[in-house]
């Protein structure tokens, strides 16, 4: 239990790792912070899959420098997403905009969900018919018959 | 049909897109850059760094922008490809040197030959930023307005050339 406790820290620890250990200061904590959401926003390049924070690429630490840059020089974070995304394409934002291009990305989710209801709601409306049409008759005396017996068994 | 063929046709269906996914590189991306302006930039010569080179002076020429670097393999790989490009066909062929030592840069181009008009230094990489580069190499072709019309990531080859730049170039020159 020890041992799974320190390796599960361990992955807890992973995960907060940023990759730069940049010395970077700030007139005010709130640059800071802004800062810092808008490196967890912005999608590294050139690794797949990896944020400006958490890279040590050379386009990585460019990319943060230009942030760093335009946040000293009182731009806001609108205007500093529009100068990536207008150099580097919506590929640059971990989050993108709704439009036409990635619309199924946003709604495809959603699509697959409603087709997956839509099959199991038809799934557990047939098998009711299924276990209604195959009782005969005969099988409804039968079970009238066991349910009695069962009920003056009770008694 | 067979009710119990229905979860082997859906394993089918995911196999064949996630084949199609296979195919594609994930590196490729849709440059913005098409159809809008070139970003502007004034940058020293690497040749003669007293002098400087902007893409003003491109306007009314389809040119040809290659972002290359001393420290970049594939760079070497597309390199004799843009030799053999400049030989049989005229084209205005500019060189951005991308984070590079300008010594570094020189003695490079000293060894494998230089197919550059000429190449700009960017020491610093912020005009690479301007232009969106993430990978290099990477070619632009930008027509006589100064709009960007092609972009190309990564190492162009011979067939990238003769099926893709050059005709585009041929078809931009009537414009």
């Amino acid at each position: 239990m020890k041992r799974l406790l320190i390796i599960l820290s361990l992955f807890i620890s992973l995960t907060t790792l940023e990759a730069a250990v940049e010395v970077k200061t700030f007139e005010s904590q709130q640059q800071e912070l802004r800062y810092k959401k808008l490196i967890e926003e912005l999608r590294c390049l050139v690794c797949q899959n990896q944020n400006l924070a958490g890279s040590d690429a050379g386009l990585a630490q460019d990319l943060r420098k230009q942030v760093y840059k335009m946040i000293r020089a009182g731009n806001s974070d609108d205007e500093i997403l529009d100068f990536m995304v207008t150099r580097y394409g919506d590929f640059v934002l971990y989050r993108p905009p709704f439009k036409a291009t990635t619309f199924l990305l946003w709604i495809g989710p959603f699509i697959i969900l409603a087709i997956g209801m839509l099959v199991l709601i038809r799934f557990i409306r047939q098998r009711k018919n299924v276990v209604i049409t195959t009782l005969t008759n005969n099988d409804k005396e039968k079970l009238k018959q066991l349910l009695d017996e069962d009920k003056e068994q009770d008694k | 049909m067979n009710r119990a063929l229905i979860p082997l046709i859906a394993f089918i269906v995911l196999v064949v897109f996630l084949g199609i996914g296979l195919t594609k590189d994930p590196r490729k991306l849709p440059s913005p850059f098409i159809g809008k302006t070139a970003p502007a930039f004034t940058l020293p010569l690497l040749h003669e760094l007293d002098k400087t080179f902007s893409p003003k002076s491109m306007l009314g020429k389809v040119w040809v922008l290659n972002v290359w670097a001393s420290w970049c393999v594939s760079c070497r790989a597309e390199h004799h490809v843009l030799n053999s490009m400049i030989k049989k066909n005229k084209v205005n062929l500019i060189g951005l040197n991308y984070k590079d030592e300008v010594a570094d840069a020189r003695r490079w181009l000293g060894r494998y030959g230089d197919p550059y008009q000429l190449s700009v230094s960017d020491v610093e990489g912020l005009i690479g930023i301007e232009w969106g580069v993430y990978g290099v190499p990477e070619t632009f072709v930008i027509d006589k307005k100064g709009i960007v019309r092609l972009k190309h990531t990564g190492p162009v080859t011979n067939k990238d050339v003769e099926e893709e730049i050059i005709p585009l170039i041929k078809l931009l020159e009537k414009e």
